[in-house]
């Protein structure tokens, strides 16, 4: 191996592969040699059933639903409002004056910490689910979206002014196609925050959701319920991931990758 | 804005008046102000092609930064037809050194870019856009991505960008710097091409002396670091010209000349540092 050689893609796919491959054999091998006692932990296999089961008799297809819906919501949410916010703070530094102290002060707040606070206000529906994700996302995509449009290519810029370019065509023409690629890398990102955000918000005063079932699950000391919830939100995760950077690149063929 | 009736006529009558401009940059930290520009007069006539020359920190770019209205004069004024320049504007077109097109258009809606800033309808954008892809060269690219080009085509580029805006006078800042020597000629003989056929007011800053030369009827010397103008030099050689001249007895005579004014500055420069 040399430092910074790019691999065949055959080779990365086959190297990517061979860790799940592994992971699963040492879990197996934990799990049916009885080295590990089955209350602590399920084998594979006994997951697989726990996870038919869920989704036959216990409608866990609608756990799933209401979860990704949530992350969603919330998420969307968090974008909409948080992409213009932060695009006009990195392009106008009144703007970014104004906001930026705040705004740093409140993404350490933990999401978490707000759930008691959350219930008070909007009870334990929807609302509060979305709101924990809110808080979450919100947040950080203001700051990381500021931080990217603050960072657009001053010579960029001052070329747009020389071809005639005012204030709002340098916002429009040049800073948000020129931020487009990575704002969109950092919902990416800030996305796959939400998901734990989410199922803290359901390990509380949830009645639905997969957060909701492995608390459920934890009463019934069923680990193999448990661990096919997670293994779920993973194989979730890596999905919504790969259409993301698909996505990405097919709307930015501009940029190199 | 009448620029869209300006197209294609033949000779700019717009006079730049650069007067007692100076700049000073404020000192940071400990170390104190610098003075980059000492009082600097410098008038460019309708048709002129004035080329700037000067050793690297000379404060030339400076100026050029100032005339564009993307840097502001300590002291002094600038003027273009009698109207004080106080910002950047279309009717002061610029060629960077560095590649400036913008990586998420392709070559054809970089030309566009300040056509569409005006809000020229669409069919008279890709009129315009298509008559200086021939001219700079780039048929067959329109449709490429900055990042596919290589450092010639997309300069080509910034050059098309800049001249289908129809200009008053076109600002060249080292456009072919960061060039190879070959690809660098080529340039030269383009930009020269087009000269010749529009005589579009140019002010290109360089420290190529035969860069110089070759392009410009005008060479203004400026001195190292605080930057004054020494020397304003009128180039004899008759247009049109090609790659040939270089090799006059003309060019020669200049070529030294001009060497002597630069070395010395060079040397004070070196030192100084």
């Amino acid at each position: 191996m040399k430092p910074l050689v790019p691999v065949s893609t055959g080779a990365r796919i086959l190297l990517g592969a061979g860790f799940f491959v592994l992971f699963v054999a040492v879990w197996a091998l934990a799990t049916y040699s009885g080295w590990v006692p089955p209350l602590f932990l399920a084998s594979p296999g006994r997951t697989l059933l726990a996870g038919w089961s869920l989704l036959t008799e216990f409608g866990f297809a609608g756990d799933i639903g209401i979860t990704v819906f949530r992350v969603v919501g919330g998420f969307a949410i968090a974008a909409a409002i948080g992409v213009p916010l932060g695009l006009m703070m990195g392009a106008f530094k009144t703007v970014e004056a104004f906001f930026e102290p705040f705004i740093s002060f409140a993404r350490y707040l933990p999401a978490s910490a707000f759930i008691p606070l959350l219930i008070l206000w909007a009870g334990v529906g929807e609302a509060q689910k979305l709101s924990v994700i809110f808080i979450g996302s919100f947040f950080q995509v203001v700051i990381m979206v500021a931080v990217i449009a603050g960072a657009t290519r001053m010579d960029l810029v001052e070329a747009a002014y020389t071809l005639g370019a005012r204030s709002r065509g340098i916002v429009r023409r040049v800073i948000i196609p020129s931020a487009a690629p990575q704002v969109m890398e950092t919902l990416r990102l800030v996305l796959g925050w939400a998901w734990t955000y989410v199922i803290v918000a359901e390990l509380i005063g949830a009645t639905s959701g997969i957060g909701h079932m492995i608390m459920d699950s934890q009463r019934l000391l069923d680990t193999g319920q448990m661990i096919f919830g997670i293994v779920v939100i993973g194989l979730i995760g890596l999905v919504t991931d790969f259409l993301f950077k698909a996505l990405n690149r097919k709307l930015f063929p501009w940029a190199a990758l | 804005m009448t620029a869209c009736t300006a197209i294609g006529s033949p000779v700019s009558d717009k006079t730049l008046r650069i007067a007692g401009v100076t700049r000073t940059f404020p000192g940071q930290g400990r170390a104190g102000p610098t003075l980059a520009l000492q009082p600097t007069d410098l008038t460019v006539r309708p048709g002129e092609f004035v080329a700037i020359l000067g050793p690297s920190g000379c404060g030339k770019s400076t100026l050029l930064r100032i005339v564009a209205g993307l840097d502001r004069p300590t002291a002094g004024t600038v003027t273009l037809d009698d109207v004080p320049v106080m910002g950047p504007g279309p009717d002061r077109g610029m060629v960077f050194q560095s590649y400036t097109l913008f990586p998420w258009l392709t070559v054809a809606q970089n030309i566009r870019f300040g056509l569409a800033e005006r809000g020229l309808p669409e069919d008279q954008q890709r009129a315009i856009a298509e008559k200086f892809i021939a001219r700079t060269g780039l048929k067959g690219f329109e449709n490429h991505w900055p990042r596919q080009l290589s450092g010639g085509m997309q300069q080509r580029t910034a050059l098309a960008r800049a001249l289908a805006n129809d200009p008053e006078i076109l600002l060249l800042d080292e456009p072919f710097g960061a060039l190879d020597h070959q690809t660098r000629e080529l340039m030269q003989e383009l930009l020269l091409e087009i000269w010749e056929a529009d005589r579009k007011t140019v002010l290109f800053v360089t420290h190529d002396i035969d860069e110089a030369i070759f392009l410009a009827n005008r060479v203004v010397v400026m001195s190292a670091r605080p930057g004054r103008i020494k020397a304003d030099v009128t180039v004899p050689l008759p247009y049109p010209r090609d790659w040939t001249v270089k090799t006059t007895p003309d060019f020669a005579a200049l070529k030294a000349r001009l060497m002597a004014e630069i070395r010395e500055e060079v040397r004070k420069a070196a030192t100084a540092a």
